[in-house]
């Protein structure tokens, strides 16, 4: 089976709920149009990024009606959005829905939120604290994550071991040092990881990259589908605002994965083990026993 | 190996530069809900560079460009200044701030030669910021800034004065990067490779006045800062310690006129402790 992937890099306006919602509704229908099945927005593409003290302002429940009305228009299709959320205990978070036919299909909280060099997110929000994929058939299992979540590979590595059959970034990237001996260094690393969790996954991944200014930081775009042997099927262009499509085959993921058995051949029972060690050994407590030699 | 080799200077992909600093100010226009911009144009490097920015941002119908000499001003500034109103062909206006000075200099005396021109040359500076927000206010403009990265370090320029605008577009460029920069926008050659100098008082260079060459202090800031290498790093990689400690004393020493003034904290929410905003919220639009 075929499926079109539509990419929507986007630049929000900061603290505008309601503008960015009319944004949102314009590249619903735009990537309706282009017959898309999946399109997915950036990170805080309902908000804008830096917030600070603006997130209870425009935070909103991942129940709130114009989150679920957001794929409006465009019957079947899957939309994946980033927007701050408040629960019903007022905890905030820097959040993914991924919405179809006004249903919350499945919602990730940004579990690894920068809070150093030039970000400050945990300070504002706070992290989540699951790691899971969303069954989106006949796709079949999402795992989402959230900008900063993907430089931590044990998350795209659990979701890809947890059945995804995609793996979904939404960011907003602020590029830093363009030229320097540093290069493109965000860019570059970005690049890296996702050539590489697509091919150690063997799954297919989109990434959704913001693009515009706030403050003094630009964000970079450079969004990009990937498919499961880790070439690239799309990719957007930097800094400026586009809308890209791809088309993915799930017949593809079906032979990479005869071709390449990364997954099958994973030894989570071992994997487990040696985390519990050293789990136990940074905490100073007892660990698992010593394996008989 | 030489120091230049294991020491640096900072490099920068011009091209990519323009296109980051171009689109900053055209959002930062559109954010803010301005049209036009007012810089004050010396006829050096750092003015010439961010006025053919303001202009590849917003058209150069919608920049003013003003030109402050003081009497002792060296004629190849206004000549250099015209080279670039020229190649814009931008809006420019003369106003001579020797009659807006001359009283207030006339009341400054000071035993020491140095703090003497210091002091005469804050109060230009000053001046100048004068004349240009009242152009703003004029043109209904914000004012562009033309302060670069080794100056706002080294704390090389006059808080209130030419350290005060709207935007800083070339903040974040150190000064040997800019000519790379300038080169590329087409800046009339003149007005790149002359010796820098702020021109407050006659045979000024900034190199002279600050001691050593903007070469030497660039590749000193940037392992400083952006790589934040000891001071013994930056001497075993062949940089004299003689420079780098004068350079990091001085970084620490400026820290006062990057930031705004602290705020003695009494109450629940104090600004810029704990009422945390962007600067472009909701509503700051005009």
């Amino acid at each position: 089976m075929e499926y079109r992937i539509a990419l929507a890099q986007i630049a929000p306006r900061l603290g505008d709920v309601e503008a960015n919602l009319e944004l949102a509704a314009d590249r619903v229908r735009a990537a309706s149009a282009e017959g898309a099945d999946l399109l997915l927005l950036p990170e805080l593409a309902l908000t804008g990024y830096l917030l600070q003290d603006l997130v209870p302002d425009v935070a909103i429940a991942a129940t709130d009606p114009r989150l679920l009305a957001i794929g409006d228009g465009a019957p079947g299709m899957l939309v994946a959005v980033g927007f701050v959320e408040e629960t019903a205990e007022h905890r905030y978070g820097n959040s993914v829905a991924l919405v179809r036919d006004g249903e919350l299909i499945g919602l990730h909280r940004k579990v690894y939120l920068p809070t150093y060099g030039l970000f400050d997110e945990g300070r504002f929000t706070r992290a989540g604290d699951r790691i899971r994929t969303h069954d989106a058939a006949p796709i079949g299992r999402i795992g989402l994550s959230v900008c900063e979540d993907f430089w931590h590979p044990s998350l795209p590595m659990l979701q890809a071991l947890d059945g995804a059959a995609l793996l979904v970034n939404v960011a907003a990237g602020p590029s830093r040092a363009p030229g320097g001996p540093a290069g493109m260094a965000a860019i570059g690393g970005w690049h890296k990881m996702q050539d590489t969790y697509a091919l150690l996954g063997t799954v297919p991944l989109a990434f959704c990259n913001r693009v515009g200014n706030e403050e003094g930081l630009t964000f970079w775009g450079g969004s990009r589908l990937l498919a499961a042997d880790g070439s690239v099927v799309v990719e957007a262009p930097l800094w400026e605002e586009a809308l890209v499509v791809g088309t993915l085959s799930t017949d593809d993921l079906r032979m990479q994965r005869y071709g390449l058995p990364l997954l099958a051949d994973e030894r989570l029972e071992l994997v487990r083990r040696e985390l519990d060690r050293i789990i136990a050994e940074r905490a100073g407590i007892e660990g698992p026993p010593e394996p008989e030699a | 190996m030489t120091a230049s080799d294991a020491a640096p200077l900072p490099q920068i992909d011009p091209e990519r530069a323009i296109e980051v600093i171009v689109a900053f100010i055209r959002e930062q226009m559109a954010q803010a809900g301005f049209e036009r911009l007012v810089i004050g144009l010396s006829g050096g490097v750092d003015s010439g560079t961010v006025a053919f920015l303001a202009a590849r941002a917003i058209g150069a119908e919608n920049l003013l460009a003003v030109r402050m000499p003081y009497r002792t001003s060296s004629e190849a500034s206004e000549t250099d200044a015209m080279r670039v109103v020229e190649a814009l062909r931008c809006r420019t206006e003369l106003v001579d701030i020797t009659p807006m000075v001359e009283p207030m200099l006339s009341l400054i005396q000071d035993d020491d030669p140095d703090a003497l021109n210091v002091r005469r040359g804050n109060v230009m500076a000053r001046q100048r910021m004068i004349v240009l927000y009242d152009r703003s206010a004029a043109e209904d403009a914000l004012v562009i800034g033309t302060s670069n990265k080794t100056e706002a370090l080294l704390g090389y320029g006059t808080l209130h004065g030419d350290m005060a605008a709207a935007l800083a577009p070339i903040g974040d460029l150190y000064k040997t990067q800019l000519r790379a920069v300038a080169r590329e926008l087409g800046v009339p050659e003149e007005v790149v490779s002359k010796p820098p100098s702020a021109d407050l008082w006659p045979g000024q260079t900034d190199e002279g006045e600050l001691g050593r060459s903007y070469e030497s202090l660039d590749r000193a800031l940037y392992a400083l800062v952006d790589r934040r290498w000891s001071v013994d790093r930056c001497v075993a990689a062949g940089l004299p310690r003689e420079l780098v400690e004068w350079v990091e004393r001085r970084v620490a020493r400026m820290e006062f006129k990057r930031q705004l003034s602290p705020v003695a904290k009494l109450s629940l929410r104090t600004p810029g402790i704990d009422h945390l905003y962007p600067r472009r919220r909701p509503g700051s639009r005009r």
